[in-house]
């Protein structure tokens, strides 16, 4: 078994797979409010993220075990699935926001302190490694069930590794 | 002495979801539980469990349980309730089952029929000073910390990363607890991979690969612990690495607890799948013994989400066997209930639970009543 | 008390605040919680010593099974102190070996027929 495999079975994703696929590019610069981006590698018995989605972009499951496999037309970037996914799998990415070298990321957040909107937080890669500053630009409660959403804005370059943010102490 | 038409023993997902499916059908329900309050280790899930909408997916543990006790207090005509009760022995010669209340009151209870939902006891793993104080099961560590408010310990290394290890892990972090890292023997992680995905991006080490070699102790508590690389056929190797910690968290599975299935004649077979001796049963969770049922984890050590349907599984056939229930009304019910079971096992993770099911399950009814 | 104040989910109702005795030194804890998690609450780790080779024991399973946390309490030994609901005025006292039955008090001899 490789380290790479080691590390992908601790739960680090190091490749892009069915469950855990990117949006198309062309379509991702332009979408206003974002897209999904999900990370769900693993076929379990688990739903929620389709049967909550509003617009049916992540497309109903045939089998509750399915991967999520998401219409990208569709998905309006609301992040209602953030807020329900049980794994905290999902997450919204918005290319368009900001200046040329900024995006939106929007993600789960289920942790104390909370992040404060307008304040700096450091931005955690999938191993917990603070790669960059982010400002806080909302911070939601959109099923009022305590798991916060928040709006995250961060150099646009890291995108792909940012998946938690830690308030700065 | 005391009578009731259904006895069920354990008021966790499985015991209370029973207790409300046989009460929704007509039947006079005890319901007894050996803890201080009701529901099990939902009580203290605070996170938001899987499955599909028909088993509140997307809905934390905490929350399950309260619509199952607002259930239950819709009920409560048909249901008694009795908690700090353990249900210490059955006497097969006349039926009574022999309850101790509060440590104090002895009570002889004769049921007609009788659902096991006694859950499932923490494993321990064999290293030196596993008995030390800060040495505790994952259990008890939500126990303290979800239903007390009480931190268990500053530190803690987790041992054994299945969805246990895992969950637990971010509940302590929740809580404001660090954790020094996740202990794991085997080259992958045993839960689900999302839930260690959460810990991970949150800086918490997963060592696959590893195993505890020594808890050391200081002033008679954890003080911290040895953790030692195996290799792939998991021999130990010279790789030996010091934790600093002042608790030690064993997540490493659970056992079935079975008692009162062995006291009731129940054919037990031991199937490693399910953790342990598990009662025979049929497609409507009745053992060998026709007066006796079993549910969730007392019938092999599965996802609350199963034990909660299982619950309902026993308790609309217990409705039947009484003859509260019968022909399409209960074929109707009991088939969607049997079809969600069978969703939430047909995937990958579901493979180990589908095999040790083989080896105790009857579903020719060779015995009990036909559907 | 060592207690969690703030948590993103979870609101802790606490019952009425008491006290009672630990090897002669007073302590709060709730009353109806467990002894144990007064105990925990109060930083003490070290309920027992076992019998034969003296070793510290604490709290394990928190279910009552696993007899590690057992403990005198006003008097009597070996319980289970994990699902034993604390009262005002209790006195609790670290366990030596197997305990011992005060027989000779009348209290003891107040057990009923077991039938119920």
């Amino acid at each position: 078994m490789t380290e790479k495999e080691l590390l992908f079975n601790s739960g680090v994703l190091t490749e892009r797979c069915p469950g855990a696929e990117l949006p198309p590019r062309e379509l991702w610069e332009k979408k206003k409010n974002g897209l999904v981006v999900i990370e769900c590698p693993q076929r379990i018995p688990c739903n929620p993220c389709a049967s909550s989605c509003p617009t049916g972009a992540i497309r109903p499951f045939k089998d509750i075990n399915d991967t999520p496999a998401i219409d990208y037309e569709k998905c309006i970037g609301c992040a209602k699935c953030v807020a329900q996914c049980p794994g905290l799998a999902c997450f919204v990415v918005d290319l368009t926001y900001g200046e040329a070298d900024e995006a939106l990321v929007k993600l789960p957040f289920e942790m104390l302190p909370v992040p404060v909107e307008g304040t700096s937080v450091d931005c955690l890669n999938r191993v917990g490694e603070a790669v960059a500053k982010g400002k806080v630009l909302h911070v939601t409660e959109p099923l009022r069930d305590k798991t916060r959403v928040v709006h995250v804005v961060v150099p646009r370059d890291r995108v792909m590794d940012i998946r938690a943010v830690r308030v700065v102490k | 002495m005391r009578e009731t038409e259904v006895l069920v023993i354990g008021g966790g997902p499985a015991g209370l979801s029973a207790a409300v499916e046989a009460a929704s059908h007509g039947c006079d329900v005890t319901l007894v539980d050996s803890d201080l309050a009701l529901g099990g280790q939902l009580v203290k899930q605070t996170h938001k469990f899987f499955g599909s909408e028909a088993e509140y997916a997307g809905t934390r543990g905490i929350k399950i349980a309260k619509i199952l006790f607002e259930e239950l207090e819709a009920a409560k005509d048909r249901v008694t309730v009795l908690s700090n009760t353990t249900a210490n022995g059955f006497y097969p010669d006349d039926g009574v089952v022999a309850l101790v209340k509060d440590e104090e009151e002895y009570i002889r209870l004769r049921p007609k029929k009788t659902i096991v939902a006694t859950g499932a006891m923490e494993r321990l793993l064999p290293f030196p000073n596993n008995d030390a104080p800060g040495v505790y099961g994952a259990g008890a560590i939500q126990t303290l910390m979800n239903v007390y408010g009480v931190f268990p310990g500053e530190r803690v290394l987790m041992i054994g990363a299945g969805n246990i290890g895992l969950i637990v892990s971010y509940q302590l972090m929740q809580a404001g607890v660090e954790i020094a890292g996740i202990v794991e023997f085997m080259p992958k992680v045993g839960g689900y991979w999302v839930h260690a995905a959460k810990v991970r991006r949150l800086g918490v080490p997963i060592y696959l690969r590893h195993t505890i070699t020594d808890a050391i102790v200081e002033k008679g508590v954890v003080a911290g612990a040895h953790i030692q690389r195996v290799d792939e056929k998991g021999r130990p190797t010279e790789e030996i690495r010091k934790i600093d910690c002042d608790t030690i968290c064993m997540a490493v599975g659970l056992i079935p607890t079975a008692e009162i299935l062995w006291q009731a004649g129940c054919k037990m077979t031991y199937v490693p799948e399910l953790c342990g001796h598990v009662p025979q049963r049929n497609a409507f969770m009745q053992t060998t013994n026709p007066n006796f049922w079993v549910a969730g984890d007392a019938s092999g050590i599965e996802e609350a989400s199963a034990a909660m349907v299982e619950g309902r599984i026993s308790g609309i056939s217990i409705a039947r066997a009484l003859g509260r229930i019968q022909g399409e009304a209960f074929q109707e019910r009991y088939l969607e209930l049997w079809q969600r079971l069978s969703n939430l096992r047909a995937g990958e993770v579901g493979a180990k639970i589908r095999s040790g099911l083989e080896k105790c399950s009857n579903c020719g009814c060779d015995w009990g009543e036909e559907a | 008390m060592n207690l969690i104040k703030e948590h993103p989910i979870l609101e802790f109702h606490h019952a009425r605040k008491v006290t009672f005795s630990f090897d002669g030194r007073s302590l709060e804890g709730y009353e109806g919680e467990p002894i144990a998690s007064a105990l925990h609450a109060n930083k003490i780790r070290i309920y027992r010593e076992t019998p034969k080779t003296k070793r510290p024991r604490g709290f394990f399973c928190a279910i009552g099974k696993c007899s590690s946390c057992f403990m005198t309490v006003d008097g009597v030994p070996n319980v289970r102190i994990c699902v034993t609901p604390l009262k005002a005025g209790m006195v609790v006292q670290s366990q030596k070996g197997n305990g011992s039955v005060p027989w000779s008090e009348p209290e003891a001899q107040k057990e009923g027929d077991g039938l119920a």
